[in-house]
């Protein structure tokens, strides 16, 4: 059940190093994904497929496994049984095509690095542990701040920005990775509505450029208009598809069932 | 009463002002790594139990430096890894397994120690005897800091990633594991190695303190790597010609003078210290 819709895209560049023409082969299938915590099985049989210009909203309460499978698709937790493809190919580790963005709640924000040292850090894996950190690579944080709008603020430490800036610096940091994909957990959290509009825009470049967009998502009032697919999981999934056919009332009530905790934030 | 000149042409004062520097340098260095990482009562744990280690080593092999190394790098690895394989094994979380453990490791320790008629050398393991040197052990002391600063250097910018957020870096292909078995390797040699100028209850202050001091004054994490190795040795040197005219213990005054600059910058820090968070908040 593929349903993945071709789309028209009038920007030229795509990928960094793509084209839009190119999204389709850069397709991401996860088939029959099983991870198990020892005892306690995390995800049950995850299958969908999505690619390069398209966003997908992970929808599903606490402890549905959300956070899980960003992991898995990041490469950083293996799974149990089925199968994760990327452009084709098994994925069984981490690649700087994929970047994961970890939630807020993750970040030690008193660490001390600068936005410009967060964004350099994605070039980690074209230098490896010694090479010198070239002009190019100069280049491409540049332009990484630049399209995330963080050139004024590339000298701060990480903890004096805003909660929007320090959701920019992030993806930054993913664009300065030259990734394809790009999985992020909650990335709306903690953020105010003018930040939560302004992600909600970049979200709509960043895909329009080529990207894929992964995100997990808790607030059910804004999955229509910002995401492209929804994929609605409670361990097991529930449904998935273009946001109007997955994302309806009959299939929330399926996630949401016996939890409070619905739109909270 | 000889004046100070007289002393340090003493071969024994120049081993020791010399041990000061690198001991110092060395454990300053790792310092970033250990406050990075918030481990400092880790380390703490893992000093302590340096000692049954040493105190087994000795009966088995006799007492040398070597043995004496040995011995504390195996009762590190046993307690750090034992009581990650007690918490997994039963209901407890690591931090208890390791408080348990570690203690019952000193304790026998110090038994050993005692039947074994060491008492001096207990002395010495338990707060450092910088003054006793022989070159053998500048040598050793010397070779660790090379290796430490070595290793820390080369592995500085996937390590970095590592500690800013171990999931990023594993996203970013770092080698998290063998990074974490590598560093945790060299913050126990250099532990090793601080056991000479402050002993093992005092090594923890060495090996937090002057990383702790430069976090409250850069936003640098490379800075914190060289500046706590300077901050290390310039506060073991100052100890060192402190405590002889006044006539302290060296290892007591290297961890006060560290904390005293602790307390300097935690005050005066310009951007993050007492007084500029108040203005922060008017």
């Amino acid at each position: 059940m593929s349903s993945v819709a071709a789309h028209d895209h009038t920007k030229e560049h795509v990928c960094w190093g793509g084209g839009c023409e190119h999204t389709q082969h850069h397709r991401l299938e996860v088939v029959d994904l099983t991870v198990q915590y020892q005892e306690v099985k995390a995800l049950e049989k995850i299958n969908f497929a999505t690619e390069c210009g398209r966003s997908m909203a992970l929808i599903g309460p606490n402890g549905a496994g959300k956070s899980t499978l960003l992991k898995s698709l990041a490469g950083l937790i293996r799974g149990d049984t089925g199968r994760i493809l990327w452009r084709g190919q098994p994925l069984t580790r981490s690649s700087h095509e994929i970047a994961y963005l970890p939630q807020r709640g993750d970040i030690d924000w008193d660490f001390p690095i600068t936005v410009r040292g967060l964004v350099e850090m994605g070039r980690y894996p074209n230098l490896g542990w010694w090479r010198q950190y070239s002009r190019h690579d100069a280049d491409i944080v540049e332009r990484a701040l630049t399209s995330m709008e963080l050139r004024d603020l590339q000298d701060r430490q990480i903890s004096a920005l805003s909660g929007g800036q320090q959701q920019r610096a992030f993806i930054a940091r993913a664009l300065a990775q030259e990734a394809h994909v790009l999985l992020l957990d909650e990335p709306f959290t903690g953020l105010d509505k003018p930040a939560q509009e302004n992600l909600s825009r970049l979200f709509r470049e960043l895909t329009a450029e080529g990207r894929l967009l992964i995100a997990s998502h808790h607030d059910l009032q804004t999955v229509t208009g910002n995401f492209d697919d929804a994929l609605l999981i409670r361990r097991h999934q529930i449904a998935f598809g273009p946001v109007a056919e997955a994302f309806i009332p009959a299939n929330i009530a399926i996630a949401y069932e016996h939890n409070e905790q619905r739109t909270e934030n | 009463m000889p004046t100070i000149t007289d002393f340090l042409a003493e071969p024994i004062a120049k081993r020791a002002l010399l041990a000061c520097l690198m001991i110092g340098f060395a454990n300053g260095f790792v310092s970033a790594f250990v406050v990075l990482r918030k481990s400092a009562l880790k380390i703490g744990t893992i000093s302590h139990s340096l000692l049954p280690g040493l105190a087994v080593a000795v009966l088995i092999a006799g007492l040398s430096q070597w043995s004496a190394l040995v011995g504390a790098i195996f009762a590190a690895l046993i307690v750090g890894l034992g009581s990650i394989f007690l918490s997994r094994t039963s209901r407890l979380d690591q931090d208890t397994a390791m408080g348990v453990l570690y203690t019952t490791a000193f304790a026998a320790g110090l038994l050993i120690l005692k039947n074994l008629d060491l008492r001096q050398k207990l002395d010495e393991w338990l707060f450092g005897s910088i003054i006793g040197m022989a070159d053998s052990d500048l040598w050793i002391a010397f070779g660790i800091s090379a290796v430490a600063v070595v290793t820390l250097t080369t592995l500085q910018r996937p390590l970095l990633i590592y500690l800013f957020e171990p999931n990023i870096a594993a996203s970013l292909g770092v080698p998290v594991r063998l990074l974490n078995y590598a560093v945790f390797a060299v913050t126990i040699l250099v532990l090793v190695s601080s056991l000479q100028a402050v002993g093992c209850i005092l090594s923890v202050g060495l090996l937090v303190a002057p990383a702790a001091t430069i976090y409250l004054l850069t936003n640098n994490a490379r800075t914190l790597f060289w500046g706590g190795g300077l901050l290390g040795a310039a506060g073991s040197v100052i100890a060192f010609f402190l405590s002889y005219p006044l006539g302290w213990s060296v290892s007591a005054t290297i961890i006060v003078v560290l904390g005293v600059f602790f307390l300097l910058a935690y005050i005066f820090s310009p951007k993050y210290g007492l007084f500029s968070r108040r203005r922060g908040v008017a």
